[in-house]
């Protein structure tokens, strides 16, 4: 496969960076391949757009807002306008600075809970997956008893009773989330470890801790980054499903307690359809951006799923 | 069977898991439990001492036994069926409540469940074998947008539409028509039962739908270009046989472990439907009870939910078992 | 091998039976790969014909082409495979030609069941054994009937494929359908095919089929995953047999295993192949086997026919250095040590071939002429047998005197002690 040539400002800085471990080269350079997969899939660049535009209006939306969005106000259930432009509810809050607010919550726990849950994910399969035995069978089975269980109701019920907060639904769905992505990471360590450098690894007597994060850990990247798209769209949805059961604290904005505070309201019954259309309409948005690069990242890796080149079409040009 | 006997020890385990978490969850949460309780039920009305004791019961307080012992007496309470008393409806029995709703979930959910599994797994195979056709290059993106929108926030959409605007389903919930029809094999109870979880059915299905089609596309994607396909249509046989029997045979495996999560997620995950709906099924009691504070009807519902899944991906297990021989054969680490 | 000269029968004496046309013929096949980085080439104006019972081994490097010619002839290639030129005319057994070889009639085998297979088979041909339509008359073709695989519409070839053309996979793992027994994958060829058959008759022809290749008969409810690798290539094999093929092509069938399994599954081949005188079309790349085994053999390289020849002749003389360089690759059992060099260099890419003859840049003899002009497959003159050759050595136009076995040799071993250069 011929190696593109990356030129600009980026590859310069690289460039001047010396090498001196090899661990932080191969890092980057799977880091720099993911970079150039992402633009070359148009699906994953599409993605990515969308997800960056959320994250964007996440850290400077909130400098932008025209109304505080606690602010009450006389104009009730307003039907959207050029000064409200979503509309209000049924205090007088303008929604669309609610959303803009309930962003930064979202987005930002979201893929925080995200990144928690696929580390967690991660030292318990790759510790499995590498060590055997006893401890791999102890986090087997811990890792099979809490796919078994079911999610959501456990949330439900682990959220009831706690404090509420959204460090609480963060953890409550860190707790129980972590164990697709560690029962893929395991298989996939499993196999890895198998493989000749680690045995040459062991032999030289690489320190264990480094054969796990600095040998196999390099080879799993594209993995865990997939995993961690997927489960972000979980954690996502799963937030504000739980924010909309009144699981959350209303207090805090969020997009799911605007649906939270809408369905309170009777919002549906009242047909206001400006109150509980944005919300969902996000949080559609940012799960498909993130579907979409998962999906991209899907082709880029089994190329069976790329599309086609249509053979008519093909036969034509050899013609 | 090996096999067997493996699962069954595993399922023993989690649910055993299961009862412990559904035991010290409530005893884990920080403060005085009964008493917050108390603070927040005198709101609605005067809480009884027979109530204020059957909480302390709740959580232990009553008596001086220690952990351990209220952890076998409530094991034992268990197996003789006895779920506590609901603190809304007191003093009737979790267990009789849950008898009532748990038939409305099995029947909502598994009509969905099999159908939009059946459906998406079709529409899979099918797209897969005519890839780049105008059904999969019609059906394939709209799959995948569909499958990122947010189940509840679809659902209240759909009432929108069809309830509120077009008047075409009830708005109000339940089951069925409580005030013009009584239970009974009559068909306007029977077409007022259909009325009633058309919408919530519909729902489900779309929104599960995208999954089921999307992995059985990638799933038999990779199929159609193993050797046995190849073999299969150098061997002459017909379209038909190689498309089921030797593709969609070996690509829909994936699927049937999907199948049994989401058979488990009938009684458990249809909460949001339910809520969305006010459909009376074991979801919806278990929503109400969180809203009100009712925790012996938490516990005793979440504990049928979780034996419900795992009693469910036991089944689907045998059925993998039945369905790829491999399975069967011991495989050691 | 056909030509149109004296003799008529394989390398082991036996005469060809009366047909006067043969089996298999193919005409100027060209195979490509479109691949967004360019067309490959992988199959170029290949011929070459086959007779009823013999057996053609097709050897070559990896990337040589041999198992892209395999599927073109099946119609198996996937896309971006394509053919892009040539034809493949099949001659299928006409009404009244015998089934049996000279030889198999008079062995102990039970000559009853296979005229009965014949006599089945001329059934589910609706009694016409040319697979013609009677709306679509193919064109006559020499002395025989004829039809082009290439131009087969689907249908056509469903009723061709496993009745008269089977093919045996390198992979038996791979080509076993991992969910079902293997008497469920030999009775589904029988369903598929044979309509009049009930389910009882299918049963005995498995458990025959299974008995054929040394196979005991309960394994009939075995799935593939419960056999042993020698076992799985025997079940392959006994499928291929179900509806007794004309043409049987195998792909590697034996790579995957180990010598001692190898040599009871080309036994079984051997025997199989005595008894009921199908054609084989043997691809591998152990020449070595290919002697032993094959009744003629052709040696590709990058896409095209190099050398065609009996195994005696390839043994005895071979021609094209390549097919020296191949056939002295591994060492002798007995004799003295020599030092080895094998073929300097490797395979071309596809992409871009050298121009002119192919394997120049690594061939000892290379003169001026290979640069630039493509060697064309040719009758070695002066011999009686039919060996061909793809080599300007042997063309008088470019070279006078053609080199002997014993000058290649000298060649090949001063390579070897690296005293010349090229």
């Amino acid at each position: 496969m011929k190696t593109q040539e990356i030129t600009g400002p980026v590859m310069d800085a690289i460039n001047r960076v010396p090498a001196p471990d090899q661990f932080y080269t191969r890092i980057l350079q799977v880091l720099l391949s993911i970079w150039r997969a992402m633009t070359s899939s148009r699906k994953v660049a599409a993605g990515s757009a969308i997800v960056g535009v959320f994250v964007l209006v996440g850290l400077f939306g909130p400098l932008f807002m025209h109304y505080e969005p606690e602010a009450t106000s006389n104009l009730f259930i307003a039907h959207p306008s050029a000064e409200h432009w979503l509309g209000t509810t049924v205090v007088g809050q303008d929604i669309f600075s609610q959303l803009i607010n309930g962003t930064r919550t979202s987005v930002f726990w979201g893929l925080g809970t995200g990144v928690l849950v696929t580390l967690l994910s991660m030292v318990v399969g790759l510790v499995g997956g590498y060590f055997g035995g006893w401890v791999d069978d102890v986090l087997t089975l811990l890792t099979n008893v809490s796919l078994v269980l079911p999610a959501l109701p456990l949330a439900i019920v682990l959220a009831a009773y706690f404090p509420r907060g959204p460090l609480t639904i963060s953890l409550v769905i860190i707790f129980t989330n972590w164990a697709w992505q560690a029962r893929v990471l395991r298989a996939q360590t499993l196999s890895t470890r198998s493989r000749e450098f680690v045995t040459a690894a062991r032999a030289s007597g690489e320190h264990t801790w480094r054969i796990i994060f600095y040998e196999i850990f390099p080879n799993e990247i594209g993995i865990v980054v997939a995993g961690f798209v997927s489960t972000t769209i979980y954690v996502v949805l799963t937030w504000a499903a739980l924010e909309f059961l009144g699981l959350g604290d209303g207090t805090i904005p969020s997009w799911g307690s605007i649906l939270y505070w809408a369905q309170q309201a009777g919002a549906l019954g009242g047909g206001l359809w400006w109150w509980f259309v944005p919300p969902g309409v996000c949080i559609a948005l940012l799960g498909a951006g993130l579907s979409l690069i998962n999906f991209g990242i899907d082709e880029i890796a089994d190329p069976r799923l790329r599309k086609e080149p249509n053979p008519q079409k093909a036969r034509k040009a050899a013609a | 069977m090996r096999h067997i006997l493996r699962r069954i020890l595993f399922y023993a385990c989690a649910i055993w898991v299961a009862i412990t978490l559904d035991f010290f969850i409530p005893r884990l949460a920080p403060g005085d439990p009964v008493a917050a309780l108390v603070g927040k039920m005198s709101i609605k009305g005067y809480v009884t001492p027979s109530m204020q004791q059957t909480l302390a019961a709740q959580f232990g307080l009553d008596t001086h036994d220690s952990l351990l012992v209220q952890y076998f007496k409530y094991i034992g309470n268990l197996l003789h069926g006895n779920l506590g008393n609901s603190i809304q409806y007191f003093p009737t029995p979790v267990a009789q409540i849950i008898g009532q709703d748990i038939g409305w979930s099995i029947m909502l959910g598994g009509v969905a469940v099999i159908i939009s599994f059946g459906l998406g797994c079709l529409f899979g195979i099918i797209t897969a074998w005519r890839r780049g056709s105008i059904l999969d290059t019609v059906l394939s993106p709209a799959m995948n947008f569909l499958s990122a929108i947010p189940y509840f926030w679809l659902a209240l959409l759909s009432l929108f539409i069809f309830a509120y605007l077009l008047n075409w389903f009830p708005l109000t919930g339940g089951s069925y028509d409580a005030f013009n029809v009584s239970p009974g094999w009559s068909l306007d109870y029977i077409g007022s039962v259909i009325q009633y979880a058309f919408l919530p059915a519909l729902t489900l299905v779309i929104s599960s739908l995208a999954g089921w089609m999307l992995t059985m596309r990638n799933s038999m994607i990779t199929t159609l270009s193993e050797d046995y396909v190849l073999m299969a249509r150098a061997k002459g046989l017909s379209e038909g046989r190689v498309m089921f029997r030797y593709a969609a045979r070996n690509a829909v495996l994936p699927n049937i472990t999907g199948f049994a999560i989401a058979i488990g997620t009938i009684v458990g995950g249809q909460l949001l439907t339910e809520m969305v709906f006010s459909y009376p099924g074991i979801g919806y009691a278990l929503f109400q009870a969180v809203g009100e504070q009712d925790y012996a009807m938490v516990q005793g519902v979440f504990l049928i939910i979780t034996l419900a899944v795992l009693g469910a991906n036991f089944l689907a297990d045998m059925l993998y078992a039945f369905l790829d021989p491999r399975v069967r054969v011991e495989r050691s680490a | 091998m056909t030509t149109n000269g004296t003799f008529q029968g394989d390398s082991k004496g036996r005469p060809y039976h009366r047909a006067t046309h043969p089996l298999l013929e193919v005409k100027n096949l060209n195979v490509d790969y479109l691949a967004a980085s360019g067309t490959v080439h992988a199959v170029t104006d290949v011929n070459f014909s086959l007779r009823r019972g013999e057996i053609l081994g097709l050897a070559g490097e990896s990337g040589s082409g041999k198992s892209t010619l395999a599927y073109a002839i099946t119609r198996l290639l996937r896309p971006p495979a394509m053919i892009t030129g040539g034809e493949i005319r099949y001659y299928p057994r006409e009404k009244g030609e015998t089934l049996l070889s000279v030889d198999a009639i008079s062995k102990d085998s039970p000559g009853e069941d296979l005229i009965t297979m014949g006599a089945i088979q001329e059934d589910a041909r609706g009694g016409d054994a040319e697979g013609e339509d009677a709306n679509n008359p193919v064109p006559i073709e020499g002395n025989g009937r004829s039809i082009d695989l290439l131009q087969l519409s689907p249908a056509k070839l469903r009723k061709i494929r496993w009745n008269d053309l089977a093919i045996v996979f390198q992979s038996a793992m791979n080509a076993l359908n991992p969910v079902m027994s293997i008497g469920a994958q030999i009775t589904d060829v029988l369903r598929a095919h044979r309509p009049s058959m009930g389910a009882d008759s299918r049963k005995q022809r498995a458990i025959e089929l299974l008995k054929l290749v040394g196979i005991a008969p309960d394994r009939l409810r075995s799935y593939p995953h419960e056999l042993s690798g020698g076992m799985r290539q025997r079940a392959i094999i006994a499928i291929a047999l179900a509806l007794s093929p004309e043409i049987l092509i195998m792909d590697e069938p034996t790579t995957a295993l180990d010598v001692v399994v190898q040599r009871e599954i080309l036994t079984e081949i051997i025997r199989l192949r005595e008894k009921l005188n199908f054609a084989v079309i043997f691809i591998t790349h152990d020449l070595s086997l290919l002697l032993e085994l094959a009744d003629n053999v052709a040696i590709m390289y990058a896409g095209r026919i190099v050398e065609q020849a009996s195994n005696r002749d390839l043994y005895l003389h071979p021609r094209h250095p390549y097919s020296y360089g191949l056939l002295n690759s591994f060492p002798a059992l007995r004799g003295p040590l020599r030092r080895m060099s094998g073929i300097p260099g490797s395979p071309p890419d596809l992409r871009s071939v050298p121009p002119g003859c192919a394997f120049h840049p690594r061939c000892p003899f290379a003169f001026d002429a290979c640069h630039k002009v493509l060697p064309v497959l040719q009758p070695v003159q002066s011999e009686d047998s039919s060996q061909m050759v793809a080599c300007h050595l042997y063309n008088p136009t470019y070279n006078a005197e053609p080199p002997t076995t014993s000058d290649l040799a000298k060649k090949y071993e001063a390579l070897a002690e690296g005293s010349a250069t090229r």
